[in-house]
């Protein structure tokens, strides 16, 4: 398996680490009901098909990424630097 | 206070086999520039006084003894010069952190295929490269300084490892090449 950072390019699987769903990009307020922070900590798909996790380029240029791929065909459709998404 | 005498890691020693030469070198001062959000302009114009720009992504420049490193996202590591005051940017001094061993000669790239999980021949790693990635299990920052020349940056605490490494790989490839030693 290889990751495309944007930054530095083509990469192998040994210079990533995995984080976990894209999920943990969207913390509730702290207000937020109790249901919320739940399914923030807790509660993650299992999806055949397109999924969008967190890899850290631990090995390269130390940038979280968010990695779109697909689980039955192991494709990468996108790497993305989570520091330059677009919210 | 004192002057103190700074030693390196390695006492600058110097190791040949067959066609790789693996030595210590002193890249002289090393100073990390972090660029603050916003704080492009200002540093752009306080490197303009070397020559120098901040590098672009897996790249590196030089100028007068005086070289600039990509080190990450809006980060660059300046050497073979003093550190300067930049506006828009944290200046921290890192040189007695890192230990840079230059690789060189014919076989220098097949010593380090052994060790490095990218492809670092001529034709798709030039002069001028520098990338971050792994040496086994150990960060490093290599750079193509030459045809046959490579430097390549460690932490200083993984000096003597990745001395052990490299010499490691190179008698590896000489004993295949029949090299007597």
């Amino acid at each position: 398996m290889r990751l495309t950072c944007p930054l530095c390019g083509e990469r192998d699987r040994r210079e990533f680490y995995y984080y976990g769903a894209e999920d943990f990009l969207r913390r509730p307020e702290a207000e937020a009901p109790l249901a919320d922070w739940d399914n923030y900590l807790h509660l993650r798909d299992n999806p055949a098909g397109v999924t969008r996790d967190l890899w850290y380029h631990e090995a390269g240029c130390s940038q979280w990424l968010l990695v779109t791929r697909n689980t039955v065909t192991h494709e990468i459709s996108g790497v993305e630097l989570v520091a330059e998404r677009k919210a | 206070m004192p002057e103190l005498i700074a030693k390196s890691a390695l006492e600058g020693q110097t190791v040949t086999l067959g066609t790789v030469t693996l030595a210590e070198v002193d890249v002289g001062p090393i100073t990390s520039i972090a660029v603050f959000p916003g704080g492009a302009k200002a540093v752009a114009k306080g490197l303009k006084v070397l020559g120098l720009a901040m590098p672009e992504p897996n790249g590196f420049a030089e100028k007068k003894g005086a070289r600039i490193v990509w080190m990450g996202r809006d980060q660059a590591f300046l050497t073979g010069v003093a550190a300067l005051a930049l506006e828009g940017a944290a200046v921290t001094d890192q040189s007695d952190g890192w230990t840079v061993l230059a690789v060189t000669g014919t076989g220098a790239v097949d010593a380090l295929a052994r060790l490095v999980p990218l492809d670092l021949r001529l034709l798709v790693f030039p002069v001028g490269r520098a990338v971050r990635t792994q040496a086994n299990h150990m960060n490093v920052v290599i750079l193509r300084s030459g045809d046959y020349a490579f430097e390549i940056m460690v932490f200083r605490s993984m000096a003597r490892t990745a001395w052990h490494e490299i010499d490691t790989a190179m008698q590896m490839l000489a004993a295949r090449a029949g090299t007597k030693f």
